[in-house]
């Protein structure tokens, strides 16, 4: 066809905006169903009246964060005192969530940078091993993890067996407990990402370093750890936002007293007793708190400011 | 040329294995202070390697370097006075051009001011005062080098190592820093050890070269040397342009040697250690060191057949097929006062040598 190649620029370009909003469908459905829909589902429960056999009536109100920041007494008729017992939840909640996460990074690391200077053929399968755990379902790992950490557990017959200590240490049912829990359940976040960024880091770099008289502390806290940082926050984080919002650990490991704020959002929601609007209202609060995190940790960073 | 010939680095016997695989057969040279010394040979001929030892990223197999007489093979590379210019520059990506010319000196120990100041001194030297406060990230290929060198500069190291520094830039930039770094050189009085596979550069700005090729060391000299009294056909072949011609000697008389190629043409040329009448060795005939006439200039010279002329611009390079023997260039310089003549192909021509043209080659 003789004309056709006159206006094939513009059929082509027409073809290719019709193709694309094709293309991009799933992509809006996913975000649609997955994200969106959920998340205003939430966000609408938390602003309803609770429905006393779990379920909500649809009647606006702000009882939920109120019940979450507020005591006004036994009948709701005293002047309105801040409630601590959520927000120390949440406090309880961050803490162990963050030691998790500084555990993480600190096994993380070192695991990341060894598998990042392996020869490139060896490197796949440490990532491989690293990974085999995550086969197995995070109930069973955590199962597992009491079974090793118990007083009757290998842990500490075998610290026994050889003399460090002469009777069990009693982690279990403590912060610890739910600490290293966590770091079991979320290492491999930490270590890929910051894999990935030290694979990429310019060795050059650090015999530059080291030519301009920097002994290897140095090099690692002054032009390595800067030039990774990326894979650091983004290890940090995806360590950080799941154990904030875990309940297996703190359910398995811990006791009454390590009670995280997934936990007690899953009571929320659980058989008759629960008050689906107040834990809708805690988990819009625990996801603003992540938004501000991440906003917080992407803002581009110029250096270490000393 | 070196002023003093107090040794800055000394190779001795420098042997380097990589496994089964030898990158450096037993090396052994001095290099003066205060001198521009360059490492030259193709790709792959160990030139990095060598100075990666000196630098302290690679070990000593066998042998030993010192520095200005002291071992210092012990030494890790950050407590040796030597800086190096990286091939790629290797500039920390997330400090600023300032605190990158600083480093040095705050790893040394120096106080915060001095430092600043110091790096603004060896920023000054590069002319990129002004860039201080820009990120690498912002800079062109050529300032980056030069705050590479900055960098290297500013601790004032006794030895600078500077791996193909240039290659990255386009040639009129690489010119400008050649001469650039020379004067640099002198000016601080820092001894360069320069590496290049570029001969011209090589010649161009060193007080001595090293010849390297397939990890060893084939030559050692001034430039003048190298490329007027090359030892053999590598070095021959690698240095400039060359016509390189195998002969027989048939006689040796009052340190002249009575030589023909193929074709039964007859040359004679300075005699040189370790050769024999009977021989066959090669001939080493610079192109410039050559010129044509219509009738032989004296009983000696060469006659053949134009093939060829090729204009390129300074000179023109004409190729001449000997009568019955190999091709031949001939480079003419086109200046008023030069003596490019245009012969037609075909013409036949003599190939005439200036005094001191041919250079036998051992092996
Ligand atoms: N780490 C290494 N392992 C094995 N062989 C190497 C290593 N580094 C260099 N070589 C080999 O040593 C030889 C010299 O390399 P190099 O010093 O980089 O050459 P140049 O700088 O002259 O191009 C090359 O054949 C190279 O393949
Ligand atoms: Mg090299």
């Amino acid at each position: 066809m003789a004309g056709g190649a006159a206006t094939g620029g513009s059929v082509q370009s027409e073809t290719y905006r019709e193709a694309r909003t094709w293309l991009l469908l799933p992509a809006w459905v996913t975000l649609g169903i997955l994200t969106l829909a959920p998340l205003t589902i939430m966000l609408v429960y938390s602003f309803l009246t609770k429905e006393f056999r779990g379920g909500v009536i649809w009647e606006f109100s702000l009882a939920a964060y109120d019940q979450f920041f507020f005591d006004r007494g036994l009948f709701g008729d005293e002047p309105p005192r801040i409630e601590w017992t959520y927000i120390g939840i949440f406090w309880r909640s961050i803490w162990q969530a963050g030691a998790a996460t500084v555990l993480s990074l600190l096994i993380g690391f070192p695991t990341a940078y060894f598998i990042a200077m392996r020869p490139q053929k060896e490197r796949a399968l440490w990532v491989f091993l690293v990974t085999i755990p995550y086969w197995v379902n995070l109930l069973i790992r955590t199962v597992s993890m009491k079974f090793l950490l118990r007083d009757e557990g290998p842990l500490n017959e075998g610290l026994m067996a050889i003399g460090l200590i002469s009777e069990p240490l009693g982690i279990v049912n403590t912060n610890l407990a739910v600490q290293l829990g966590l770091f079991y359940s979320y290492l491999p976040f930490m270590v890929l990402p910051i894999y990935a960024a030290v694979e990429r880091y310019n060795l050059a770099l650090s015999e530059a370093a080291a030519d301009l008289y920097a002994p290897r502390w140095t090099i690692l806290r002054r032009i390595v750890l800067p030039s990774v940082r990326p894979g650091i926050v983004a290890g940090c984080i995806l360590v950080f936002v799941p154990s904030l919002g875990s309940f297996l650990a703190p359910d398995l490991l811990g006791g009454a007293k390590t009670f995280m704020i997934g936990s007690l959002i899953e009571e929320q929601f659980k058989g008759n007793a629960g008050n689906w609007p107040f834990g809708a209202a805690a988990s819009m609060i625990l996801l603003t708190m992540v938004l501000i995190l991440l906003i917080l940790s992407a803002r581009p960073s110029r250096k270490g400011v000393r | 040329m070196p002023q003093n010939t107090e040794i800055a680095i000394d190779v001795r016997d420098a042997v380097k294995r990589y496994g089964p695989f030898t990158a450096l057969k037993k090396i052994s040279l001095s290099i003066h202070d205060n001198e521009f010394f360059t490492l030259l040979g193709p790709s792959g001929c160990g030139k990095t390697t060598l100075l990666r030892m000196i630098a302290g990223f690679e070990d000593v197999t066998e042998g030993a370097i010192f520095l200005y007489g002291e071992g210092i093979d012990a030494l890790p590379p950050h407590k040796r006075p030597i800086n190096t210019v990286f091939q790629n520059y290797a500039l920390f990506p997330h400090m600023s051009v300032l605190e990158n010319v600083g480093f040095g000196l705050e790893m040394l120990g120096k106080s915060k001011a001095e430092a600043r100041a110091r790096a603004g001194e060896a920023l000054e030297m590069v002319q990129l005062s002004q860039f201080a406060t820009r990120m690498p990230s912002q800079l062109s290929g050529g300032q980056q080098q030069r705050v590479a060198l900055a960098r290297a500069l500013a601790p004032r190291p006794k030895v600078l190592l500077l791996d193909e520094p240039l290659s990255a830039l386009d040639l009129k930039l690489r010119k400008a820093m050649q001469v650039e770094l020379k004067h640099l050189q002198r000016e601080t009085g820092i001894t360069f050890i320069f590496v290049t596979h570029d001969q011209e550069e090589a010649l161009t700005m060193s007080d001595r070269i090293a010849v390297m090729s397939a990890g060893e060391l084939q030559q050692l000299g001034e430039a003048r040397d190298i490329y007027e009294r090359p030892r053999n056909v590598f070095v021959a072949d690698f240095i400039g342009e060359t016509n390189l011609m195998e002969v027989t000697v048939d006689a040796i008389n009052g340190g002249r040697a009575q030589c023909h190629l193929g074709g039964g043409h007859k040359l004679t040329c300075d005699a040189v250690e370790g050769i024999t009448p009977g021989a066959k060795v090669h001939m080493s005939l610079r192109p410039e060191r050559l010129f044509l006439s219509v009738e032989p200039v004296e009983n000696e010279s060469l006659t053949g057949r134009v093939r060829e002329m090729i204009y390129i611009g300074t000179d023109t390079a004409t190729i001449v097929d000997l009568d019955g023997g190999p091709q031949f260039t001939v480079r003419s310089s086109n200046s008023s006062r030069g003596n490019a003549r245009t012969f037609e192909p075909g013409t036949e021509v003599a190939v005439n040598m200036e005094h001191g043209a041919g250079r036998l080659l051992v092996d």
